[in-house]
């Protein structure tokens, strides 16, 4: 007579370890060839252009020495950091707003067909019509309705909402749309109401969609940001970086405006890395993406 | 045997969207408490018979009537496990119970039970893509279970698991069938399993989907291992090969020349069984 207890418990043994695989630590994510290889090549970069600069004696104003750069940022530094502030505060409002409308309006999207096949074309116009070709307008009309300081504040916020905004509109519809026919399937025979459907079933399905939506507009509401100070173009007592990327350019102060452009790069990828890590971790127990692999 | 009817289904036919009939006009009136098997060459349409039970897609023509049990009392094992891969096993098995509005706290036990019924104790917490694919089938067979259901449809539920934990789940499968007085419908492409678990075999056709046999198995239960080896046994295993032999032989014969490559497919699928 076979002993069947023994084949579970060989499974049993074989679940324990991998429950018990811990995942890396921070420590060695900063030691490991993913971190280590584009630092190198940053540095070695870095290098060339001071050598290159230094030996060929290239004037400042035309290309300054990543130290001169340096050096500039440090002494700007009172001037520099608020407008990164200004800058950051315009991406994440607008952010925020992005992803509450995109994904309620995925939501929506997905509830009726007429509602999506309606209004979807709209939200593709919207994203195809260039930013800098609307953000005069939006300016102007932000301008009629909130006076004052925060008007520029405003309309740096809906235009970095605009070019946010699609991504997660059309991601989120799409995850939304893509979830198992087998598991729709389960909740229906077990006579799921709409809400628990949406609840427990589409939205954490939708979900690596929806976060890789994140991902692309976190940059793009950066991008927004910038694109619509540089079309306003004003001073005002609450500039932003582009702000001072385009005053430093008319005065010929080309170190600051390298200083300026490297922050907002900056800026960029750390909001980038920080929505990745953000979505490895919600990801974390499930999706290919997140989960290391071990076959 | 209690002999008022569970369900009916009575000249049932089903055509997809895309053009294939799946079933055409077939019969079928299942008592409660029998445990019936559905065996047939792939593609002659089982899944969509279970569909069709479920009430899950509609039919095209005929008609499904229920006796003294209802359809929502029924849990349905699908062919794949189907199991949402951000939940873990726990959760997976509580969500009939979630979504019927039972609180966490009183459904404890019955997940707690049902996990144990399919051996997974200490994989509570674990994700699917942890588990094995026969594991992540225990799962399916659990959350099933957990409703405590008057009708289980199972669709191949044993059809990724090795020979052994088969026979150890087929032989719980009997004692709990035996215990609680489920009507079963158990889809299958293995003969000896089909004769060994039920009361009565049915065999499908394909192309399209029809039933061709219904062979009564009438030995007495508990079946234990003895009844494998039995001479009553291998003459059922007999008569059901014999069945499907000629369920395949009919459908190459209506087949044209076209199809011709998916019967045969339908052959070497009837030599293996
Ligand atoms: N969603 C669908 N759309 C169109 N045709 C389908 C669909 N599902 C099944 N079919 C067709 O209906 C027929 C019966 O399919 P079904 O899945 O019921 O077969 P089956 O007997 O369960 O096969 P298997 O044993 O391989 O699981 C097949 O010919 C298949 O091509
Ligand atoms: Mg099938």
């Amino acid at each position: 007579m076979l002993n069947f207890d023994s084949v579970f418990r060989r499974d049993s043994a074989d679940a324990e370890a991998a429950l018990l695989a811990k995942p890396r630590s921070p420590l060695a994510w900063l030691r490991s060839p993913e971190v280590v290889a584009p630092v190198c090549v940053g540095l070695l970069f870095l290098l060339v252009w001071e050598l290159g600069v230094r030996l060929s004696g290239v004037p400042p104003y035309l290309l300054p020495a990543p130290s001169a750069v340096l050096q500039t940022m440090i002494e700007d530094w009172g001037e520099l950091l608020p407008a990164l502030w200004v800058t950051l505060q315009v991406t994440i409002v607008a952010f925020g707003v992005a992803v509450v409308s995109g994904l309620l309006i995925a939501i929506l999207f997905t509830q009726s067909r007429w509602v999506e096949r309606s209004f979807f074309p709209y939200a593709v116009i919207l994203q195809t019509t260039p930013i800098v070709a609307i953000a005069p307008l939006i300016i102007l009309w932000v301008r009629q309705i909130v006076p004052g300081d925060g008007s520029t504040f405003v309309a740096m916020v809906i235009c970095a909402w605009i070019v946010a905004f699609f991504p997660i509109l059309s991601n989120t519809t799409l995850g939304l749309n893509s979830t198992d026919h087998n598991l729709i399937n389960l909740f229906q025979l077990y006579r799921a109401n709409p809400w628990q459907t949406l609840l427990y079933l589409r939205l954490p399905s939708a979900m690596p969609y929806f976060l890789g939506g994140l991902r692309i507009s976190g940059g793009l509401a950066l991008i927004g940001a910038v694109v619509a100070e540089f079309v306003a173009g004003t001073g005002g007592t609450r500039t932003g970086l582009a702000y001072q990327i385009l005053m430093s350019s008319f005065n010929l102060q080309i170190p600051r405006m390298f200083a300026a452009l490297l922050m907002t790069t900056g800026l960029g990828v750390l909001i980038f890395v920080v929505l990745t890590l953000a979505s490895d971790f919600l990801l974390r127990h499930w999706h290919e993406s997140a989960v290391q692999r071990e076959n | 045997m209690n002999p008022s009817p569970a369900f009916t289904l009575s000249n049932v036919s089903k055509v997809y969207s895309n053009g294939t009939t799946a079933l055409h006009d077939l019969n079928l009136a299942v008592s409660e408490g029998q445990f019936v098997s559905l065996v047939g060459p792939s593609g002659c349409g089982k899944s969509t018979v279970l569909r069709i039970i479920a009430g899950l897609g509609k039919m095209s023509a005929g008609d499904l009537f229920w006796g003294g049990t209802s359809q929502r009392k029924l849990a349905y094992v699908f062919q794949e496990a189907a199991l949402m891969p951000w939940a873990t096993v726990q959760e997976n098995v509580r969500l009939p119970l979630k979504l019927a509005g039972v609180s966490r706290r009183a459904s404890e036990a019955a997940v707690r039970e049902a996990i144990a019924l399919v051996e997974l104790k200490g994989f509570e917490n674990a994700y699917p893509r942890e588990l094995s694919g026969g594991m992540k089938m225990r799962v399916s067979i659990a959350r099933a279970l957990v409703t405590k259901p008057q009708v289980l449809l199972m669709d191949e539920p044993f059809g990724a698991l090795d020979e052994m934990t088969r026979s150890k789940l087929n032989s719980d499968l009997l004692d709990l069938w035996s215990q609680k007085q489920w009507t079963v419908i158990f889809v299958t492409h293995n003969i000896y399993e089909a004769v060994y678990l039920s009361n009565r075999v049915v065999v499908m056709a394909a192309r399209p989907g029809r039933v061709v046999a219904d062979i009564p198995i009438d030995a007495p239960y508990p079946r234990d291992q003895e009844f494998r080896t039995s001479a009553l046994y291998n003459a059922y295993c007999r008569d059901v090969a014999h069945a499907l032999a000629g369920a395949v032989g009919t459908a190459s014969e209506v087949s044209s020349p076209i199809n011709s490559q998916a019967s045969s497919t339908s052959t070497m699928f009837g030599s293996v069984a």
